[in-house]
């Protein structure tokens, strides 16, 4: 059944390109407002993913239901990542925010490594097995198949997150405020717009987004550690730059290619060199568009 | 209104502003002139708090401003069209306006501000889904002027609203500018090198060289006085 196989390949990507969506966001929002690439993003990922399963069980073991189980670890851990998203831009990067740039990516590179070995010590260096928090549907039983349950609801997950947070960033006062911060910070403060304000806002969402995505991941996957987001922030930052960084609609765009692009090669040449052609790929699009597929050419007026 | 007093600001060890005093009344007109690299927009920067005065007091309306962040005093009424109009590019003139309403929360009369601009400028009305990016400069510096008004300024500060336009659009602005200080009762803060322009409309003027403040009197007054018509009149 070749279309099978193809559509399998396809649905996969998909669902892959969604988690590499979901954090993505985060590292091309912050870029677009503060031009800092945030190495420590992934690790906001993985205390969410921890985050999750702490609650998960603790609530499994006490006899909840399992869709009470899902929405009270989903809270949990978007509120714990979005907390430590917020003091890492308070600690890390506010005091460095007028220093040259590589004194704050230097300051990302020292948090993310701080928080991976918080975790590790806190927590342990083993992997731990994550219950899967998604059952899987009746109705969906003869498209299983083709697509799995969970991966239908990380992909729906995805569109739903997508579709509140274009409203968020088009329509509301807040939004709109993220952008002219982005485009100019001084005619921003000249408005009464309170910049540091809506950075830690930036901070918040990103690390919002990011926390969906690890526990989307995580009880897909079935299990986590320490170190889980150290590869998959890098492959999500790859797609925010394939996409443009600094722009969300091509964050979404380079994570879905970047999905689609894994899950193709892998599937009809060999799942052995995964990363080489998703890193490859990026290779041969930023020699063509060394802005992104959505980027915005740096263009200065002098 | 508002009141500066020995005012002094630096930029690192170099020192832009130099024992600086002024008095704004309400409802004036006032401008500042002098040449290039005189100290005018670092003393609207200060006033608004963008950058830090090392010595001296602001005071508006009675209350000490220095030391407040640039949201806390646009909150109190003041608002600057910083020099280059600093249009946010990628947003449209709506959101523009939008922006500018950003402290606001009184819907209705927002709605009758917006219809007073774009009566103002029917041009902005026709182009109100671009992106601001895509204006014309003139079109940009009313948009830019408009954005303030959206504020609701009690103070309006203009930095150089002439620079790089034609003539004719320069008029318009310059009746716009008296038209929103006789009807808003808006006082106005207006720094220009187009001295001879601004001397005019304005009630008073203060000349600014090299940091310091070397004169000031009526427009009028300036505008016949010997030196300065050498210095900037060219006459």
């Amino acid at each position: 059944m070749d279309f099978e196989y193809f559509a399998q390949l396809f649905l996969g990507g998909l669902t892959r390109g969604s988690i590499y969506a979901l954090i993505a966001l985060g590292y091309t929002m912050v870029y677009g407002i503060i031009e800092l690439i945030n190495f420590a993003h992934g690790e906001i990922y993985m205390i969410g993913a921890f985050t999750g399963l702490i609650i998960a069980s603790v609530f499994t073991m006490l006899g909840f239901p399992t869709l009470a189980v899902v929405v009270l670890a989903g809270m949990a851990a978007i509120v714990y990542s979005c907390a430590y998203g917020f003091t890492m831009e308070k600690i890390a990067y506010k005091p460095l925010r007028n220093a040259p740039r590589l004194s704050a990516l230097i300051s990302a590179i020292g948090m993310s490594l701080f928080l991976q070995n918080y975790v590790l010590l806190a927590q342990t260096s083993d992997f731990l097995p994550f219950p899967s928090l998604i059952p899987d549907f009746e109705f969906w039983e003869p498209y299983a198949h083709i697509l799995t349950s969970p991966e239908l609801v990380i992909i729906i997950t995805t569109v739903v997150v997508m579709i509140l947070l274009t409203f968020l960033i088009k329509f509301t006062q807040i939004g709109k405020a993220m952008r002219a911060t982005s485009q100019d910070k001084m005619m921003a403060a000249l408005l009464g717009i309170n910049v540091d304000r809506v950075i830690s806002v930036t901070f918040i969402v990103g690390s919002a987004t990011a926390a969906i995505g690890g526990i989307l991941i995580a009880s897909h996957i079935g299990q986590i550690n320490f170190y889980m987001g150290f590869i998959a922030g890098i492959k999500a930052f790859v797609a925010a730059v394939l996409g443009g960084i600094g722009s969300i609609p091509g964050a979404v765009l380079g994570a879905l290619v970047l999905g689609w692009t894994e899950s193709f090669f892998t599937g009809y040449i060999s799942s052995d060199y995964e990363d080489v052609f998703a890193f490859l790929f990026l290779v041969v699009i930023l020699i063509f568009r060394p802005s992104g597929i959505l980027g915005r050419a740096e263009t200065k007026k002098v | 209104m508002l009141k500066l007093r020995n005012i002094e600001t630096f930029y690192g060890n170099i020192q832009a502003l130099k024992n600086i005093n002024m008095d704004v009344k309400e409802g004036e007109i006032i401008t500042l002139i002098g040449a290039n690299g005189a100290g005018k927009s670092t003393t609207l920067m200060t006033i608004c708090g963008v950058t830090k005065a090392r010595r001296g007091e602001v005071h508006f309306q009675g209350q000490p401003i220095h030391g407040m962040t640039p949201d806390k005093i646009v909150a109190l009424g003041i608002n600057q069209v910083p020099e280059g109009r600093h249009i946010f590019p990628y947003l449209t003139v709506m959101e523009n306006l939008d922006m500018g309403t950003f402290l606001r929360k009184d819907t209705e009369n927002i709605k009758k501000d917006l219809e007073y601009i774009f009566d103002l400028f029917p041009r902005l009305a026709e182009r109100r889904h671009q992106a601001g990016g895509t204006l014309s400069g003139g079109e940009q510096q009313m948009l830019a002027i408009s954005r303030a008004i959206m504020t609701r300024p009690k103070l309006l500060l203009l930095d150089e609203p002439s620079l790089g336009l034609a003539p004719i659009i320069v008029k318009q602005i310059f009746d716009i500018i008296k038209k929103i200080n006789k009807e808003n009762n808006t006082t106005i803060f207006l720094v220009e090198q187009n001295a001879n322009l601004a001397l005019k409309i304005a009630h008073r003027g203060y000349v600014m060289e090299t940091g310091s403040i070397t004169m000031s009197d009526t427009g009028e007054n300036l505008l016949s006085n010997e030196d300065v018509k050498k210095a900037y009149l060219g006459i």
